[in-house]
């Protein structure tokens, strides 16, 4: 059993205009001290899944079924009161963007204090010690004293090393960080991405990071799941996903952007049309009416969803056509372009 | 800090002089226009029975016949160092803070307001307390259980409590509450009873204009509050504050209701401000003897000294209010610099 | 260095100062040198990158070129005219050859006009008369930029963001421009929709003859766009050289730094890549760093860093750095760096 197993979860809202499927049918696992990458556009679904594997998707409306294990314990069908007590202590997040995620009106040591003493019965003097000490190790100088400052007195960095010191204030074995670095500046960016990096290692916690940006996936994840339409459209090693994808919406994602390791192309090759309204997905593959392969499915993707099954060694791709196909495509079509002119 | 505070009482103080002159100008140019002479307003303090000659001398005497500048210079004056008055056989002395000498009560302006003013205090400080916590209260609930029956019922009487006027509600709750009534909760007379002789006597008395007063803006705060939390609630920092695993109550209370708040007590302070400059309606509806009574009496009798010493201290109030707003705001919100 | 007699856009020792004013009677105590001194040219048919993290003054810079900010020091020139200082009269006439694409296609786009009327505005404030009329003049540009001509009722709420931005191109379009600042044209939109974007921006440099400035904070979009790339930090070009030189042979080492901080999708590269990693954030444009602004975060500072100000010199042909130690430096790199000194005949060819 692994340390965190999601299996066939659904998380539904109902609307005025219909019913928007943000999850529907996400199953993956992931064990202690590896990370997992999930890769999405806007409305893909990934953020939807990580606030509901802290039970923070919008309570009372949302239809939530399926399974989410946490070390064996089931979320799900668990009262909201069990849930609260995991969350900050056994599962915490870190949000995109620091300064609107964090109070305006306490300083970060009061916020990081509190979220101490909600899981660990201590005295104020003894939070306030901790709150220190995790400010110091995550690298933000002369913590003593700027543990009284208030979120908008940091810079974007900072404030992102705030967050994640009040993230890791208790401890956790489950840390989701939802487009971490997205609101900073490159230079930044790569220094948060390492710290990141260590203080797994340092925690030994399971990592999910949620993102739109392959290059930051690539940097930090050991598996990959690419989400679209609210599905998990591929799953597998990093190296699957960057070496020898077989969906061609990851093809499509790859072709889209440029790259800063390879020669520059004449031309980037992104994905026609836009991603779909969750109200209403398309027919069959929901990547269908984008797809350049589309034809080659003898027009099963408009009318049946493909399975997502697995092509080799964990790798699952949740497509029409036949994994040979694909690899074929891969090779000879796709590739090549991607390398340069 | 310091800085700002002192600039903002130098703009305060000029505010006030401002007000002032523009008050004196139309109380003094607009009789004029209309065609009074300084014998026609003089007329009017020295009784009927005066002689044209002694009428003539009483407007001489109260400077009737400088032009404006003087006349508001003496007004100015007298603000400061205090005045003398005479239209008769005795002068008057109306010390330092003079605004003014009424002539129809043979009384300086100044002491008599001091007198309203606990009343007046009284009075919107009472209403105040009863309206932010009912009306934060009401709010509250009814942005966490928006769409619920009590969401729609308090906004529902929210609506009716900012349409309705004063002497609406303040009659209706006269005839149901008051002394004798089917459900009297007041004293006999309802008259004020000054806190410092009988607290039990002062609050009953003003329960019942407290009430009145509190309704009206309740309904207010409470819609303000709403969607003040409805929007706070929305923030990504009680997103945070959830995934930290707080309880609901104090994501709520310490979370969103912080966030919520500081507009509130900004409208809050204006609004006090306000009323300490007189609740007109209300006190004169239930009879009360405060600064609103006082004007509404003023002008009534044309009484333009006493009506210009209540501008004033209308205003100072609202002056007073918006600096105390202003620092308040930066004690609320750590992000405010003032500079 | 300039292959056409005239360059399209010439900006020189470009400043702009925003006051910062203290005390009772609101003195001057200082500036925000948001812009400090920018020199480049713009040449007809290319396109200029311009990056940099936040503060750098890239914004504040494309609003000076397209006068949306008044500049408080140095000259602007379009076509040979100075507008550094042209009243908004005078400057109504050359705004149709300089417009601007604005990064977030939600807002810049008025939510009660119709996309015909938001693509027609143009026409109808320049007063311009089309042959076949203005609706149909706006169907033909919706068509170039990829939208449907029969969209012309509907409302910018109806379209998807990458449509938007598309609207958002349509306008700029309008008039036919010469130049086009586009200001994170692709950053608030989804990746598959900024290759869409980006690749549409190409096409229609090639087929309406457009010239670009582009400020974009993705190095990679801006390589992929650009013909030379200007590097800014705190208000001051730290490098300008053709792409290929930029990329390939960075010369600054905050230029270095910035290409070593991008994360490459590439897992056999994990770990395996020279990094550099600065230390802190970008300081603040209040209070900047004095002599060379970098030297705060520099691995390469020495004590001239602190007290001389490096000038922005080319230390090869077309590739100007401002650094007292630069990398990558051609060979002849013992002759200190002095003036802009033109590259020395038969020095360094390719």
């Amino acid at each position: 059993m692994s340390f965190l197993e999601l299996e066939d979860l659904r998380i539904h809202f109902p609307t005025d205009d219909g019913l928007v499927k943000s999850v529907d049918g996400l199953s993956f696992s992931l064990e202690r001290g590896k990370t997992l990458g999930i890769v999405g556009e806007s409305g893909s679904g990934k953020s939807v899944t990580s606030l509901g594997i802290l039970g923070l998707h919008k309570g009372g409306r949302a239809r939530i079924s399926g399974e989410i294990r946490l070390d064996g314990d089931e979320l799900v069908s668990a009262g909201p009161e069990h849930v609260r007590a995991l969350r900050g202590k056994k599962m915490a997040m870190i949000f995109q963007d620091p300064l609107s995620a964090m109070h305006p009106y306490y300083t970060v040591g009061a916020q990081i204090i509190e979220a101490y003493r909600i899981h660990n019965p201590v005295s104020k003097a003894v939070a306030r010690k901790h709150a220190i000490d995790m400010l110091g190790r995550v690298g933000i100088p002369q913590p003593d004293r700027r543990v009284d400052s208030y979120p908008h007195e940091f810079s974007g960095g900072m404030r992102q090393r705030a967050m994640i010191a009040m993230a890791l204030s208790c401890d956790p074995e489950l840390l989701i960080a939802d487009e971490p670095t997205t609101a900073l500046d490159v230079t930044v960016q790569a220094q948060i991405l390492d710290l990141m990096r260590d203080l797994q290692q340092e925690f030994n916690s399971a990592l999910i990071i949620i993102t739109h940006d392959l290059g930051v996936v690539a940097e930090l994840s050991d598996d990959i799941l690419v989400m679209y339409g609210g599905k998990c459209i591929e799953y597998g090693t990093a190296e699957d996903i960057f070496e020898r994808p077989e969906h061609p919406y990851t093809w499509g994602l790859l072709g889209s952007m440029p790259r800063l390791d390879r020669e520059p192309t004449e031309r980037l090759m992104p994905i026609k049309g836009t991603p779909p309204s969750l109200i209403n997905v398309p027919s069959g593959c929901a990547f269908h009416p984008r797809c350049a392969f589309e034809g080659r499915t003898g027009g099963k993707a408009k009318t049946a969803v493909p399975e997502l099954l697995e092509t080799e060694g964990g790798h699952l791709v949740r497509c029409h056509m036949a994994g040979e196909e694909r690899r074929a495509i891969w090779e000879n079509e796709i590739k090549p372009n991607l390398e340069s002119v | 800090m310091v800085t700002y505070i002192i600039r903002r009482l130098i703009w305060g103080v000029v505010m006030l002089a401002i007000v002032s002159m523009i008050t004196f100008a139309i109380f003094f140019l607009v009789p004029r226009l209309a065609g009074a002479t300084s014998e026609s307003l003089a007329a009017r303090y020295v009784g009927r029975t005066a002689t044209a000659e002694q009428v003539k001398l009483a407007a001489e005497r109260l400077g009737f016949n400088d032009p404006l500048v003087v006349q508001y210079g003496r007004f100015a004056k007298g603000i400061v160092a205090g005045a003398d008055y005479s239209y008769g056989p005795t002068v008057e002395h109306c010390p330092a803070p003079c605004l003014g000498y009424s002539f129809l009560s043979r009384l300086p302006v100044w002491p008599d307001l001091l007198d309203r003013v606990p009343v007046t205090g009284s009075l919107a400080i009472g209403a105040a307390i009863i309206w932010l916590i009912a009306g934060v209260a009401t709010g509250v609930i009814s942005a966490l259980r928006r769409g619920s029956l009590f969401d729609r019922a308090a906004m529902s009487v929210a609506l009716a409590g900012v349409s309705l006027p004063i002497f609406f509600t303040g009659i209706v709750s006269l005839v149901l509450f008051s002394y004798g009534r089917p459900f009297a909760i007041t004293a006999p007379g309802g008259s004020y009873t000054p806190f410092l002789t009988n607290p039990a006597l002062w609050a009953y008395g003003l329960i019942l204009p407290w009430i009145t007063l509190a309704f009206l803006y309740a309904a207010g705060y409470a819609r303000l509050t709403r969607s003040g939390m409805l929007e706070t609630m929305n923030e990504d920092y009680i997103r945070t504050a959830r995934a930290k695993g707080l309880t609901e109550r104090v994501v709520v209370v310490k979370h969103g209701l912080r966030g919520a708040l500081t507009p509130i007590l900004t409208i809050f302070g204006l609004d006090l401000g306000l009323l300490m400059g007189g609740a007109v309606l209300t006190e004169s509806t239930f009879s009360l003897p405060g600064i609103g009574k006082y004007a509404i009496d003023a002008i009534v009798n044309q009484d333009l000294p006493k009506v210009m010493g209540v501008v004033l201290v209308a205003a100072f109030f609202v002056v007073l209010a918006n600096l105390l707003v202003d620092l308040l705001y930066a004690v609320v919100d750590p992000r405010v610099r003032l500079a | 260095m300039s292959e056409t007699p005239e360059p399209l856009l010439s900006v020189e020792g470009l400043e702009k100062h925003f006051p910062i004013t203290k005390g009772l009677i609101k003195r001057q105590v200082g500036a925000v040198k948001a812009v400090d001194g920018l020199t480049f040219d713009v040449r007809k048919g290319e396109t200029l990158g311009l990056v940099g993290e936040s503060g750098c003054g890239k914004t504040t810079t494309g609003r000076l070129i397209t006068r949306l900010l008044e500049p408080t020091g140095g000259t602007v020139r379009f076509e040979g005219h100075d507008i550094t200082h042209m009243s908004q009269g005078a400057l109504r006439p050359l705004r149709r050859d300089m417009q601007m694409i604005f990064q977030d296609p939600y807002s810049s786009l008025n939510p009660r006009h119709t996309v015909g009327a938001i693509v027609g505005a143009p026409f109808r404030i320049q007063g311009v008369k089309t042959e076949q009329g203005t609706k149909k003049a706006v169907q033909e540009i919706l068509e170039l930029v990829g939208l449907n001509p029969e969209h012309y009722n509907r409302y910018p709420h109806e379209f998807s963001g990458g449509q938007r931005q598309r609207i958002g191109i349509a306008r700029t379009l309008a008039l036919k421009p010469k130049l086009i600042i586009a200001d994170e044209p692709v950053s608030a939109l989804d990746v598959s929709i900024q290759a869409q974007v980006v690749n549409l921006l190409e096409d229609l440099q090639n087929e309406l003859d457009l010239t670009y400035v582009v400020i974009a904070h993705d190095l990679s979009v801006v390589r992929h766009i650009s013909d030379r790339v200007a590097v800014m930090y705190l208000g001051k070009i730290v490098e300008i050289a053709d792409r290929k030189g930029l990329y390939e042979r960075p010369m600054h080492p905050y230029t270095t730094a910035l290409l070593s901080a991008v994360p490459i999708p590439d897992v056999k590269a994990r770990g395996g890549r020279d990094r550099i990693r600065l230390q802190g954030d970008v300081p603040s444009p209040l209070n900047p760093p004095p002599a060379c602004r970098f030297h705060t975060r520099c691995w390469k500072a020495q004590e001239v860093c602190k007290t001389v100000e490096p000038p922005l010199v080319a230390l090869a042909p077309g590739h100007q750095v401002a650094c007292h130690f630069p990398e990558n430096a051609p060979a002849p790199a013992d002759a200190a760096p002095e003036a802009a000194v033109p590259a020395a005949p038969g020095a360094a060819t390719e």
